[in-house]
């Protein structure tokens, strides 16, 4: 056989699409970001400490990066490195679009940072929740409703006890929608998209209704004080990226720790073997007398504790109480996480940041003068987030049997 | 060890899939299992291995009776089996495929997977069967898998190995080396259960003979003393044509023309390098080769489903180079695609719906917005009268009929359309005798009405039996053009696995 | 005609189970009661609630009409939902399709001045084309790029959201001397009639011919199912894209047909809630119909006659649901539980035959999605 680089009609057409994205990026950066005179200041520390660009300078110098990108992709591609210049684009051009929303003003980069990895942690936790069952062959579109009653029972479990025990009662919580969600899909065989849905409904209802029924009239029941930041020696004294990620509240470590956990356990143990072997190809672990069945039982309560433990950030590391529909549909941007960073957990990790990011900065950006309306600043991140799927991420490839119910017989 | 099978019944909604089976098989001896396909091989074993639980009988190992309620007890028995479609994970490495579900961990569960491979090394030396423990087995030929499985099995100490249809996807040439295999097992003190449909194979290699007939065995046979006409009689009920009748082929114009096609996979792999060749009106051109030669691949090209990366096509004198399927169905083109399941029919719907469905658009079943559903039923009602399709109500889904008959359903769309040339794959895979003598038969029917035909198969049998024309594959290429009645089965099974034989007497080219 | 009987029996057992679930849960949850052990009490608050909750969705002509309104935009969105589903799609936009169809009805509803004749099918018109071009979007990005369909349809429903926001700040639909998003209201000749308009002087009749069309769209959706060329092309990508690649379908232009095709029918229930129900656009004019389409088109298992039996169940429960909260104790959200409880036990045949003790032949079902795809 041939040992040239050889390239398919198929992969012609990807590279030839992300080529195209990059330049799209370059026109944006050109055409849009390159308006605004002014210096953009980006607070990179509490104290103050600041970075200041000239955003049309700069906005000048990334449109025609992008362009070199552009050409050097459409003429011979980055070969193995094209994910790795895919991230950076990614980072460059949302550096350009902040440095051309703030030219003139200042913020705080450091704060908006520190906002978005704390608003990572329920996509996180959610999207890990989605690998396990899906890794292990079951679809959980159900994330969103184990969220949603994990925030439920955590505030009132934490209300009338304390933290540990409400965090332990959303994590419960979380493991009994997973045990429904097995029952039906695994042993009534149900579609999996089906019980999904009727889960996350369920949750959806019930926690409205208890919240009318026996919050309202019990305030006591959903009241508590959420967990305090904890700076973590020595790292938290890094400049900049000591502040983002090591003052944090005890969820944000735990959904680090998940991360590094989960991908190790998935890669480099028995289990996590025998749990991509019953989403790849469940009978070929089944005739090696694997228990299929059981194996995705117990990973699909283990997803369920993941997310329900996610649900409890809510009222134990944020606000302090329940709310009606609390979650607000993160259950299914963790379910995009899922698909973007294609089904590894470090992949969803960098999709939940991703996310988390568009969310922080549309909190912040209402606040910038930009004379574009404010609502368009808001879609952006989403309209990003729709452009790289479509441009970069393109179609991935799932887990084979996700969806599938598994036949012993 | 003996082990033995006593009054097996096995019933599935509507069928009977074993009735009342008695075997037994020792340690040190070679059973082979023969029947047609269908005939229950696979349900047994699969008791037998603990994935269906029987409705009736008893299974004994050194006459007590055990109970296997999973594929674990059945291994823990020292049972070991090789299915027909392998057992392996694509994504995996060999070495993770074997110890999967016996992992060497480390502290904490963690994988041992340098134990693991040397593990693999091990066995893989002690039976001389030549395995990389890295290697990611979707990358690997079929019959390297199939000795991945043969190492999971000895890695698991099994007494009793059986080998469900494990020649299938050999070449001649690795079907020799896969007797020595089972002549090295059976040396070491083990006992193979052989399962066919093969009679030459199972003549050679078995020590005793057990046929199996609708879901009963109809009787033994010594293989020292039995002829290959005798147990196919037996297999089937009744005596079977063991060649197909044709008259010469009298080839016309050149129909199907390729030239220096070239296609590249999206892993970056050529699987199909540079070949020419022509199909002429009237003659049956056969494809040999070895599953995972770039046959697939091929014809997924020449159909219209997979980008080329450079040369020509040209049907009928038209250049189609670039044509979709649905202009190569409008230029005469039938397809009978390699898997029925998933690329020939849509199994959730209706017969009649799959009877349309290459030529559903054509104005004499839908006017470009209505589907004229009255005419389909009535040209469904004759297609299944006339191709023999065996069903009560052609409204039915199609997946409620059996293997052959939704195989049928296929060469009827496809043969009764207007067309020039056949492109046929796998066309008889995995179906009882009875349809595969009735396809057959059709598609000589087709030649002798002028029709270009392309046969790819890795039944070699099948294409030594219909071609008039033999081109061998291998590797994404076309290394030889054979004479079918000048060469023997053996030379084009060396064609097969990319040697030559030294004196080629058949070879045209 | 038998299966749906059959089918009919055990929506109707699953509506009892769930109806059986759902008073256990407000006994259990009524905290008075558990604190005084008064329990005769509880039974009476499930009775009202029942009894208010079926004299809501049936009792009278207000609750009928009730009924009637609340089905017409889950209709019409569980619609969108079920032939994405038949084109193997997971169509989670309709919200966005909704606001984006309601939007550009509201533009028609204020912007002429036509007869009524006229102005109503065009701005229904105008709403399906909105909605069909939302819809078409995500379907172009999957067949173009392969950027799954369940990402998009997320990301779209918030960038509607935001357009809608947006738009209606804008001169153009933004109310006169209104400070907050509300938009103009339509004219009065463009408004939906009222269905029970021969009532004179009942104003609490909020029923709309919005209705009516919801009731053409799932006609259409039938015929194009099953009569068409296309329909049966959508089954066949639907079923097993792979066959329908080799027997020559676009499946890539079928994938965008199919959202172009769910995108106006949720654009429908937009531009009927716009131009029936409100008479003017805000930013909760979509509210959670689009989600709720998805449980409908569930339950009807993606068929036109099952997604018009679920819709009806559905709104029938949202019309009870408001006068249950009304007239007793137990919150509307009840309904919400309901409507998880019978997607549940309707999906499981099984469960809801070992509650009854039915004795017959299980029904198989086939999936609604088959795993992710590529």
């Amino acid at each position: 056989m041939n040992t040239e680089l050889l390239v398919s009609a198929e992969q012609k057409k990807h590279a030839r699409n992300v080529g195209f994205g990059y330049l799209g990026l370059a026109v944006i950066t050109l055409a849009v970001f390159s308006r605004r005179p002014g210096d953009a200041g980006f607070k990179l520390t509490e104290s103050g400490t600041s970075l200041t660009l000239p955003a049309q300078q700069f906005a000048w110098i990334f449109g025609i990066v992008f362009v070199a990108l552009a050409a050097a992709q459409l003429l011979r591609g980055f070969g193995k490195l094209s994910s790795v210049v895919l991230s950076l684009a990614t980072a460059v051009f949302v550096l350009s679009f902040l440095s051309w929303a703030t030219a003139g003003e200042s913020f705080s980069l450091v704060g908006m940072l520190q906002d978005t990895v704390s608003r990572s942690v329920p996509i996180t936790l959610g999207a890990l929740g989605g690998i396990l069952c899906e890794r292990s062959g079951v679809i959980n579109i159900a994330i969103e409703g184990m969220l949603l009653a994990g925030a439920f029972t955590g505030a009132v479990g934490a209300s009338l006890t304390n933290l540990w025990f409400g965090t332990i009662i959303a994590m419960l919580t979380g493991v009994f929608l997973a045990w429904i969600l097995a029952v039906f899909s695994i042993k009534y065989r149900v579609d999996q998209v089906i019980v999904g849905f009727a889960i996350n409904f369920f949750a959806l209802g019930i926690t409205s209704f208890l919240s009318f029924r026996v919050l309202v009239p019990n305030p006591d029941y959903n009241s508590l004080v959420p967990v305090m930041p904890i700076s973590v020696p020595l790292l938290s004294k890094i400049p900049f990226i000591g502040q983002i990620f090591f003052v944090q509240t005890i969820f944000v470590y735990f959904s680090f720790a998940a991360v590094a956990f989960l991908t190790w356990a998935m890669y480099r143990t028995r289990w996590g073997l025998r749990t991509r072997a019953a989403g790849e190809y469940p009978k070929a672990a089944g005739t090696l007398g694997v228990d299929v069945i059981k194996l995705r039982y117990r990973n699909l309560m283990i997803a369920g504790a993941v997310a329900g433990i996610g649900g409890a950030w809510w009222p134990i590391g944020t606000v302090g109480r329940f709310d009606q529909n609390i979650t607000g549909g993160r259950g299914f941007i963790a379910l995009a996480a899922v698909i973007f960073g294609r089904w590894h957990p470090v992949g969803a990790f960098s999709g939940a940041m991703v996310f988390a990011l568009a969310e922080a900065v549309r909190l912040k950006i209402g606040n910038f003068d930009t004379g574009i309306p404010s609502e368009f600043l808001l879609m952006a991140p989403y309209l990003v987030t729709l452009v790289v799927v479509a441009g970069f991420v393109g179609a991935s490839r799932a887990p084979k049997a996700a969806g599938q119910p598994y036949d012993e017989q | 060890m003996k082990l033995e099978l006593r009054g097996i019944t096995k019933r599935f909604p509507g069928v009977v899939a074993n009735d009342d089976v008695n075997l037994s098989i020792s340690t040190g001896e070679v059973l082979a299992l023969v029947g047609e396909n269908g005939a229950g091989k696979s349900t047994l074993m699969n008791v037998l291995y603990g994935l269906y639980k029987a409705d009736e009988g008893e299974i004994l190992i050194d006459d007590s009776v055990v109970r296997f309620t999973s594929p674990a007890d059945a291994i823990s028995a020292g049972i070991g089996m090789v299915h027909q479609h392998f057992m392996l994970v694509p994504v995996f490495t060999v070495a993770e495929n074997v110890v999967l579900g016996i992992e060497p961990t480390k502290r904490f569960g963690a994988l041992d997977i340098d134990k693991a491979r040397q593990l693999v090394r091990e066995v893989s030396d002690r039976y001389n069967l030549d395995l990389d423990p890295d290697a990611i087995v979707e990358d690997l030929p079929v019959g390297v898998r199939q000795r991945v499985e043969i190492v999971k099995v000895l890695m698991r100490d099994a007494k009793i190995v059986v080998f469900d249809e494990p020649t299938a996807v050999l070449t001649p040439s690795e079907i020799i080396e896969f007797f020595s295999i089972v002549r090295t097992l059976i040396a070491s003190g083990k006992g193979v259960v052989f399962i066919t449909h093969k009679l030459k194979e199972a003549l050679t290699i078995a020590d005793r003979i057990n046929v199996l007939r609708r879901g009963k065995v109809a009787g033994a046979a010594d293989p020292k003393t039995a002829t290959e006409a005798q147990i196919a009689e037996m297999m089937v009920g009744r005596a079977v044509q063991l060649t197909v009748n044709k008259k010469p082929a009298t080839p016309g114009d050149a129909v199907l023309n390729v030239q220096n096609l070239s296609v590249v996979d999206p892993d970056g792999r050529k699987v199909v390098d540079d070949i020419s060749f022509v199909v002429h009106a009237g003659e049956i051109v056969g494809v040999a080769g070895v599953q995972g030669n770039g046959q697939t691949e091929l014809v997924e090209t020449l159909s219209g489903l997979r980008r080329l990366n450079s040369g020509q096509i040209t049907l009928d004198g038209k250049d189609v180079t670039h044509s979709s399927p649905r202009d190569l169905h409008t230029s005469g083109m039938g397809h009978i695609p390699e898997d029925r399941q998933l690329q020939g029919l849509v199994t959730g719907m209706s017969i009649t719906e799959n009877l349309v469905l290459t030529r559903y658009h054509d104005g004499m079943f839908s006017d470009g917005v209505k589907m004229k559903w009255p005419k389909a039923k009535e040209i469904a009602k004759e297609l299944v009268a006339n191709y023999d399709i065996r069903t009560s109500d052609p409204e039915q889904l199609a997946s409620t009929l059996s293997g052959g008959n939704q195989q049928k359903v296929i060469v009827a769309r496809e043969l009764s359309r207007d067309i020039r040339l056949v492109l046929a794959a796998q066309p008889t895979r995995g179906i009882d005798v009875g349809s595969i003598e009735y396809i057959h038969e059709q598609i000589v029917k087709e030649r002798d009405s002028g029709t270009a035909v392309l046969i790819v198969s890795t039944e070699l049998d099948e294409v030594m039996a219909l071609s008039d024309r033999v081109l061998v594959m291998y590797r994404g290429k076309i290394v030889a053009e054979l004479d079918p009645k000048k060469v023997s089965h053996m030379d084009v099974g060396l064609y097969m696995a990319g040697s030559r034989p030294t004196e080629s007497a058949g070879a045209k080219s | 005609m038998k299966d749906l009987l059959k089918s009919l029996r055990y929506t109707l057992l699953a509506l009892v189970a769930s109806l059986l679930v759902g008073a256990i849960i407000i006994v259990i949850t009524d905290v008075d009661a558990l604190k005084s052990g008064d329990f005769g009490k509880a039974f009476s608050t499930v009775f009202n609630a029942y009894k208010s909750l079926f004299q809501g969705s049936f009792w009278g002509v207000r609750s009928i009409s009730n009924t009637i309104a609340g089905t017409t935009p889950l209709l019409l969105s569980g619609l969108a939902v079920s032939i994405a589903f038949k084109g193997g799609l997971f169509n989670i936009g309709a919200t966005g399709q909704m606001l984006a169809g309601g939007m550009t009805s509201l533009w028609v509803g204020f912007a002429f001045d036509g007869p009524g004749w006229l102005q109503v099918p065009l701005a229904v018109a105008a709403g399906a084309i909105g909605g069909a071009i939302f819809g078409g979007i995500a379907g172009l990005l999957k067949a173009r790029t392969g950027a799954h369909e369940v990402i998009t349809t997320i990301m779209l429903n918030s960038i509607a959201s935001f357009l809608v926001l947006w738009l209606l700040k804008t001169t153009l639909f933004q109310r006169e001397g209104r400070p907050d998003p509300i938009s103009k209201p339509i004219s009065e000749a463009s408004r939906l009639p009222r269905l029970f308009g021969f009532l004179d002087g009942r104003v609490d009749l909020v029923a709309h011919a919005g209705f009516i069309v919801a009731l053409l769209a799932t006609l259409f959706y039938w015929w194009l199912l099953k009569r068409t060329t296309v329909g049966f092309e959508l089954r066949a990508t639907g079923l097993n894209s792979d066959a329908a690649k080799y027997a020559g379908m676009k499946t890539k232009s079928l994938m965008v047909i199919a959202m172009l095709f769910a995108g106006g029918f949720a654009g429908m229930a937009g531009a009927t809630e716009v131009l029936g129900t409100y008479g003017y656009a805000s930013t909760s004019l979509a509210g959670n119909i689009g989600f709720d389409a998805i449980a409908v088109a569930l339950l009807g298992q993606s068929s036109p006659i099952g997604t018009l039996v679920s819709a009806l169940l559905f709104g029938a429960l949202q019309a009870g649901g408001r006068s249950m909260q009304a007239n007793t104790d137990v919150p509307v959200d009840l309904i919400i539980v309901l409507r998880a409880l019978i997607v549940m036990f309707v999906a499981a045949p099984l469960l809801v035959k070992a509650m009854f003790r039915v004795k017959s032949q299980v029904v198989s079902q086939g999936q609604t999605f088959r795993g992710w795809g590529g």
